[in-house]
């Protein structure tokens, strides 16, 4: 009984709820007692089962909150030993909007640590495996999130996407995950790793229900100045087919992509056919300067990371490092014992790209790269309503396997880095499966949709319609993660 | 002022105004005046992670104010920058401060011009103990953030001034103009008011700058001058010797006169400047430049105009009544009581009362902390306009009111200090003196006009400096038959 | 590409420690790094403009309006060395 409760979308636990047929307390209880004994090192802190509160749009369904969220009086460690046993005096605005209408927390999900990663192998707390096979990486940096919702320890979760942070884990854990516009849902809370790329969105495992949750996120916030909401509000998907869309493909784009598996672009190409059967239009556009989105992410993200992290010194909160040490001593140590590898070489970029003699030729120039492709999306969508790529090169990779070279790590976010240097919304949905490179079982693959800015309800929309098309009905073995 | 050999004085300084804003910056705190520490923060003036800043719109008003006082162009559009260094009184990290797109440039005050004026955000207050627990040199500091996040202005001037003297006058007059506004308290004791110089010599004559030193943070106008006075001789003998001045940044100590260098043997500051992604451009309307264009006051350039144009007085005494805000508001409020004409009651103010304060040893009281009343000063002007008590008997009340305060009036009745009002009386005394000194009579008659000095003198010791010296000389001659 | 000095240097600056051997690592890690983000010098970018906010809003201000502090006790509930009502550090040299 309590196996199907798990099985239910948010949706599908929100119509029972109202018709009398479920109690939030059962939904909850299923699942907290899931996360309690999951092998899938996917949560930090987990909730005691207890009594939801019920009512609002959300109905006291449970949902897994990212550690990059601010909880008042809750352990936030956003994935670092540095803020290890940290409890803010205050709650995130997504959260709060959350909780006021009716979700409640089941725990808080592990992630590359301050959201810097691809495989959630980054993490001072240890890796989070894919339910699909517990020798893989669920992606990054939300793969705590994606493992959580593609494991059924909860019907949805948030996460944020700074360069594909949800869309990557949502494909290699074949789920639903949603960038959506920057701007869409305010970041105040949200533990910083690069201001203008961050947003909060979310995972589930149909479209449906990351529009219900969507929906509730939106606003402008007057915490966060560079929060709008999404004029015109988010409207829950209804279309059937895909009559009247375009969908662009940038061949020339894709073409620049390393490492794309053989198995990723056979069912890119198959999807393309679903989306045609579907009665939807493809076309060729050009984004020409989208392939070095990674370079330029590269320069931007680390840049201003390196600022957002620089209040880790041991002087407020967090770690302080032991012993007698002078200031200088005090700040190094910290910071050196408290950030791990792949923190403390974006902050290293970061900071060099910014330094003196080198500002024009790196940040400068990233900028600049970054414009161009803003320009670039803005003329694609003259032509189309919408653009499809693979989300990620790979289907999830085994554990360790781009670990001794980053840059391999950071190619993974080749699809997705784009769109969130230019600010519009992304969703990547589940399109099949196909064999790792290596061999090997079949594993997810996500396509990735991306819409102009503010477009969320078109996207989604178009994106439901498609889901239907496809029909993906894998899921991970029964209980995978479960203890 | 002459620095010897031929060397002639560049300066420029850099001000830092604290606006009188209620709250903070960037959050909702309120400003503190000597607080308990640590009692007016925040999640966000302490920089605790996920939160974010956003700007006070009065803070905005203030600093347009004083930008539009001080014939600034308003930039249509300016940014945030973030400058990046370690300091524990530094939250974050990194200070919102404005880099390269400032609010206002190119104004002008007097002869000195305006580079620019930009808003920013306080440090915190970092207090020195030592490991008793006493405050003495090294060993811990102990921050107080209630000062962190203070809204500041920064004013920066073309190194337009030559003499130390020239820059505290200036300096004067800034102040005074901005606390018409009522932007600030612009208290340097209190810190509301900082200054810095730059500091440099060149050959008189020449146009290209010299090797240029800073002072930091004098704070009285007093040691402001004598800072800058003393780097002068400083690098006067430097140059004398055959040196070269070196870069530095230098701390004046008025106890003993020296200055020390400041620079430490860290690293040089590397800031890297970069625009705040969480702010967005500030893009001043006409509406709010229109508005704060009429809030402002009438400043001291206006003032001293309309002194000497309106109220005819001169040049010099416009300009110190102008150059003061207590002074001026005090003769404002003199002549509105009434009684005597503006000249008159300006030259009581600027001649009599504030000579008279410094010979008392008040030198640092003007008339507005006197307990001479406004309205008693321009009563007693009037007065002697009016001829009702000789110039002589005015200042004697005038010391009256320096001492006791009160009613010149009332004063003049109880010392007996009024005009001779019998003519008669005044004969009487005249004919007494001449008798009294024949000698000096008859040389009088004789045409030595000198010889007539011991004969007024006489009168007026007799009548307590109550005639009026040109009376008693008039009488006199003509007693002794001179017509 | 990156070397050794430029690695301490960028440490130094960014407050962190980093043993022999990873100095090491790092320079070669970033050379890597930056030798494939330097293509974008190739781009001709010549009269575009930097974006640095991809929202176009301007003047977002909020009313001088007091709100709640946090005690002092809140705010000084994570520090990991309060004393005298402060945050406690060692003293800055110079």
């Amino acid at each position: 009984m309590t196996d199907e409760l798990r099985e239910l979308s948010a949706a599908g636990a929100l119509r029972r709820i109202e018709a009398g047929d479920l109690s939030p307390d059962e939904v909850f209880d299923a699942h907290a007692d899931a996360v309690a004994g999951e092998r899938l090192n996917a949560f930090l802190w987990r909730a005691e089962p207890g009594s939801a509160t019920g009512g609002g749009g959300l109905g006291g369904l449970p949902i897994a909150i990212k550690d990059l969220f601010c909880t008042e009086g809750i352990e936030t460690t956003a994935g670092s030993r540095i803020l290890e046993g940290y409890r803010p005096p205050y709650t995130a605005t997504a959260v709060a909007r959350l909780l006021d209408a009716g979700a409640r927390v089941v725990g808080k999900t592990n992630m590359d640590e301050f959201a810097m990663g691809s495989s959630n192998e980054n993490s001072g707390y240890g890796p989070v495996l894919n339910p699909w096979d517990e020798g893989r990486v669920p992606g990054g940096s939300s793969g705590g999130s994606a493992a959580a919702v593609a494991g059924r320890l909860a019907p949805w979760a948030i996460g944020t996407d700074t360069g594909g942070s949800i869309r990557q884990p949502a494909s290699l854990c074949g789920i639903v995950g949603l960038k959506p516009t920057y701007g869409a849902i305010s970041r105040y809370g949200m533990v910083a790793f690069a201001s203008s790329l961050d947003q909060c969105g979310p995972l589930t495992r149909t479209v449906t229900d990351a529009a219900i949750l969507l929906r509730a996120l939106v606003g402008r916030d007057p915490c966060d100045s560079t929060s709008v909401g999404i004029p015109g509000g988010v409207e829950l998907p209804a279309r059937e087919d895909l009559t009247g869309i375009r969908f662009g493909v940038a061949r020339d784009f894709s073409h620049h992509a390393e490492g794309v598996e053989p198995g990723v672009a056979a069912t890119f190409e198959r999807s393309l056919d679903v989306i045609a059967r579907a009665g939807g239009e493809v076309v060729d556009v050009e984004l020409p300067h989208a392939g070095h989105g990674i370079s330029a992410y590269y320069v931007i993200a680390p840049a201003e990371a390196s600022a957002n992290l620089a209040r880790y010194d041991g002087v407020r909160f967090g770690l302080r490092a032991a012993g007698d040490g002078d200031l200088l001593t005090m700040y190094e140590r910290t910071r050196s014992t408290g950030f791990g590898a792949e923190v403390k070489r974006r902050i290293m970029l970061g900071t060099y790209a910014l330094s003196s003699g080198y500002y024009d030729a790196y940040y400068g120039r990233a900028q600049r790269v970054r414009t161009r492709i803003v320009e670039d999306f803005a003329g694609a969508f003259e032509s189309c309503d919408l653009i499809v790529t693979p989300t990620s090169p790979s289907v999830a990779f085994e554990l360790g396997a781009k670990s001794a070279d980053p840059l391999s790590m950071y190619l993974s976010d080749y699809f997705t880095v784009p769109m969130s240097l230019a600010g519009i919304p992304a969703i990547s949905i589940p399109a099949g499966l196909a064999e790792p490179a290596g061999g090997g079982p079949q594993l997810p693959v996500g396509l990735q949709i991306a819409a102009p800015a503010f477009a969320e309800s078109e996207l989604l929309d178009a994106a439901h319609a498609l889901e239907q098309a496809i029909e993906f009905d894998a899921a991970p073995p029964r209980g995978a993660g479960d203890g | 002022m002459a620095s010897g050999g031929g060397y002639e004085p560049v300066i420029g300084l850099e001000i830092h105004v604290q606006l009188a804003t209620r709250t903070k910056m960037f959050c909702g705190c309120e400003l503190s005046f000597g607080d308990e520490p640590n009692v007016h923060t925040c999640p966000i003036c302490l920089g605790h992670p996920g939160t974010l800043p956003v700007t006070n719109e009065q803070a905005i008003r203030f600093a347009l104010e004083i930008a539009l006082a001080l014939g600034c162009e308003i930039a249509p559009r300016s940014i945030f920058h973030r400058k990046n260094y370690f300091y524990p009184d530094l939250p974050k990290g990194y200070q919102v401060s404005q880099y390269d797109v400032p609010l206002a440039s190119g104004g002008r005050l007097g002869d000195v011009r305006i580079h620019r004026v930009h808003l920013e955000e306080d440090a915190a207050k970092l207090s020195h103990v030592g490991e008793s627990g006493r405050i003495h040199g090294s060993g811990a500091s102990v921050v107080d953030f209630n000062r962190g996040g203070t809204p500041l202005v920064e004013i920066v001037t073309e190194p337009d001034l030559r003499d130390p003297a020239d820059a505290r006058a200036w300096l004067q007059v800034l102040r005074t103009t901005i606390k018409q506004i009522g932007a600030s308290d612009v208290n340097m004791e209190q810190g509301s008011l900082r200054c810095d110089a730059n500091v440099s010599l060149r050959p008189a004559g020449t146009e290209e700058l010299g090797t240029k030193t800073e002072l930091k943070n004098m704070n009285s106008f007093r040691f402001l001058e004598r800072g800058i006075e003393a780097e002068i001789s400083r690098q006067a003998g430097l140059l004398g010797a055959g040196d070269a001045v070196a870069q530095d940044t230098l701390h004046f100590d008025p106890r003993t006169g020296s200055l020390t260098s400041l620079r430490s043997k860290e690293y040089a500051h590397d800031y890297r400047y970069f625009p705040e992604p969480d702010l967005v451009p500030v893009a001043p309307t006409e509406e709010m430049i229109a508005a704060a264009r009429a809030a402002l006051p009438e400043l001291p350039a206006d003032r001293r105009r309309r002194y000497e144009s309106e109220l005819g007085l001169s040049e010099k005494v416009a300009t110190q009544l102008s150059s003061d805000a207590e002074l001026a508001g005090y003769f404002e409020r003199a002549i509105a009581a009434g009684g005597a004409e503006p000249v008159t009651v300006a030259n009581w103010v600027t001649g009599e009362l504030v000579a008279r304060l410094r010979e008392t040893g008040d030198g640092e009281v003007g008339p507005a902390g006197s307990r001479v009343d406004p309205e008693a000063i321009a009563a007693l002007a009037g007065m002697v306009e009016r001829k009702e008590i000789s110039t002589g008997a005015g200042r004697q009340v005038l010391g009256v009111l320096v001492a006791e305060g009160g009613d010149p009036a009332a004063i003049v009745e109880r010392e007996g200090l009024g005009g001779i009002e019998d003519s008669g009386e005044l004969e009487a005394i005249v004919d007494a003196a001449i008798e009294a000194d024949p000698a000096a009579a008859e040389r009088v008659r004789d045409g030595n006009m000198k010889a007539i000095g011991p004969l007024v003198g006489h009168v007026m010791r007799e009548t307590k400096g109550r005639a009026d010296g040109g009376d008693v000389t008039r009488l006199i001659r003509e007693r002794l038959g001179l017509g | 590409m990156i070397d050794r000095e430029q690695v301490l240097h960028v440490a130094r600056l960014a407050r962190l420690e980093l043993g022999d051997d990873e100095i090491e690592r790092m320079a070669s890690e970033l050379s890597g790094i930056l030798d494939h983000v330097e293509r974008i010098g190739e781009l001709d970018l010549d009269g575009v403009e930097p974006t640095s906010h991809v929202v176009a809003l301007e003047n977002v201000l909020r009313p001088d309006q007091p709100r709640p502090s946090l005690s002092r006790e809140r705010a000084l509930e994570q520090a990991p060395d309060p004393a005298d009502g402060g945050f406690r550090v060692p003293s800055p040299q110079a």
